[in-house]
């Protein structure tokens, strides 16, 4: 046991460093995918045949891929087209555009299980479409999301591992490039694992708080 | 103050208003009554754009209700509606929803959007009961509320959608009372309602709907206490004496 310890100490720091990426990819990705998230959800409850349908298309086009080939395509199809990105911001595209359609689908749903008399309401007090959204549709609507949207950001932290595939250097990567050199696999992925936890149970803890605050606030 | 020229309304073939004309003069109180079904709420919504109309015209002071025209806007700031289920905003206190139309829409100063939404409100007897949220509330409170939220838009006229249909009946009195205060006052209202009884001491005219048409339409008292038309006198005859 303490044996564990000496060598977890002689670990920590390579973990560490690839923990911080896992952090940085994780937030990034999540700011971005929650705004384009809310963007899709928008654009196809818009009413707007020509704004609701592309983004429809898009939407399922993105669900339908699996997010590693997302990342292959982000990192090694678009130099080709005369983009290029470094692995990291590849990484943080690819997560961010992939959650933004789990997300927004997640809105979607929240902004149509708002009941129907309030959207009547704002109309007859003389609320045009963008207010009435903001004001009276969103706050309600957050409050319906927020538990599956919690899930969805844990979700997305786990898969940030899966760009170790385009070589960012993340909590995962530096796990397995640690275990092929020492080949200690049972101190290596038990830390990983171990700090995967601590991310992601404070994570479930904080939005179970949110969740609870907004429903004290009604 | 708002008229009805011919409206007709139908969803699909299926006809819900065959051509309906009356008038509503400004300070009356109309009162529309008739079976489930008769057309006499999607009427109403029409009135505030809720609802489109396929054919002939509602005039507000001879400004043509258009549900798809970008008049609509101002037009429902000079309508207000009150609701069967009430529709108050959740996330807001009953202070906050009386205040919401005023300072967002209306872009009126804070300060005094509050101050005319606490007199609405004490007016309609919840002065204890501004920084409530709506959930804690009774049906009677929060339908008053609703009337506060459309009074506090300083409106020509209100529509009243059966505002009493979703109260437990201890309740019915505290909202046809506020309703009656203002009828008192001169407000112009047209009531989709049950209340015959309301109806017969409130309005200066009733309208009765069967089927998408007025079959008979007069003085509230006329109407209600001797009905020409035999469809109203059976109407009458079942909402008086249910059993």
């Amino acid at each position: 046991m303490t044996d564990f310890f000496t060598r977890s100490a002689e670990y920590l720091p390579l973990l560490l460093s690839g923990l911080w990426l896992t952090v940085a990819v994780t937030v990034l990705s999540l700011v971005l995918a929650t705004a384009l998230g809310l963007l899709w959800a928008l654009l196809r409850t818009s009413g707007v045949p020509w704004l609701s349908g592309p983004t429809r298309v898009f939407v399922e086009l993105v669900r339908g891929i699996p997010i590693l080939v997302v990342l292959f395509y982000i990192y090694f199809v678009m130099p080709e087209l005369g983009v290029d990105l470094t692995a990291f911001q590849a990484g943080v595209i690819g997560l961010a555009l992939t959650y933004s359609c789990y997300i927004g689908e997640t809105f979607r749903a929240g902004i149509e299980a708002v009941d129907k008399g309030q959207l009547e309401a704002a109309k007859s007090i003389g609320m045009k479409r963008p207010m009435m959204m903001r004001r009276i549709v969103l706050p309600q609507a957050f409050k319906i999301v927020m538990p599956p949207y919690a899930n969805n950001s844990v979700m997305l932290l786990k898969d940030s591992s899966q760009v170790s595939v385009i070589s960012v250097a993340e909590l995962t990567m530096q796990g397995k490039m640690l275990a092929s050199s020492t080949f200690d696999n049972m101190t290596v992925f038990t830390l990983v694992a171990l700090l995967y936890l601590c991310l992601t149970i404070p994570l479930n803890l904080g939005m179970g708080r949110i969740e609870k605050m907004l429903r004290r606030s009604r | 103050m708002i008229s009805f020229n011919n409206v007709h309304k139908a969803y699909g073939d299926h006809e819900v208003l065959k051509g309906i004309n009356a008038e509503v003069g400004k300070g009356q109180v109309v009162c529309l009554i008739g079976p489930s079904g008769s057309g006499k709420s999607t009427l109403l919504r029409c009135v505030n754009g809720l609802e489109e109309y396929q054919k002939g015209d509602i005039l507000i002071d001879n400004d043509r209700v258009d549900a798809e025209a970008k008049s609509i806007h101002s037009l429902r700031t000079r309508v207000s509606m009150v609701f069967q289920r009430f529709n108050l905003f959740p996330h807001m206190t009953a202070l906050e929803n009386v205040m919401e139309g005023p300072v967002h829409v209306l872009k009126e100063n804070k300060a005094s959007a509050r101050k005319h939404a606490e007199e609405l409100l004490t007016r309609v007897g919840l002065s204890e009961k501004m920084d409530f949220y709506p959930s804690a509330l009774s049906g009677g409170q929060q339908q008053r509320v609703a009337i506060a939220r459309a009074l506090a838009m300083k409106p020509e006229a209100i529509l009243f959608d059966e505002p009493t249909s979703a109260l437990d009946p201890e309740m019915v009195g505290e909202v046809l009372q506020v309703m009656r205060s203002l009828a008192e006052e001169h407000m112009t209202m047209i009531v989709v309602t049950h209340e015959i009884q309301f109806a017969r001491e409130v309005a200066d005219s009733v309208l009765f709907l069967d089927g998408g048409k007025i079959v008979e339409q007069g003085q509230a008292r006329e109407v209600l206490t001797n009905p020409q038309h035999e469809r109203t006198q059976d109407f009458l005859r079942r909402v008086t004496h249910p059993v």
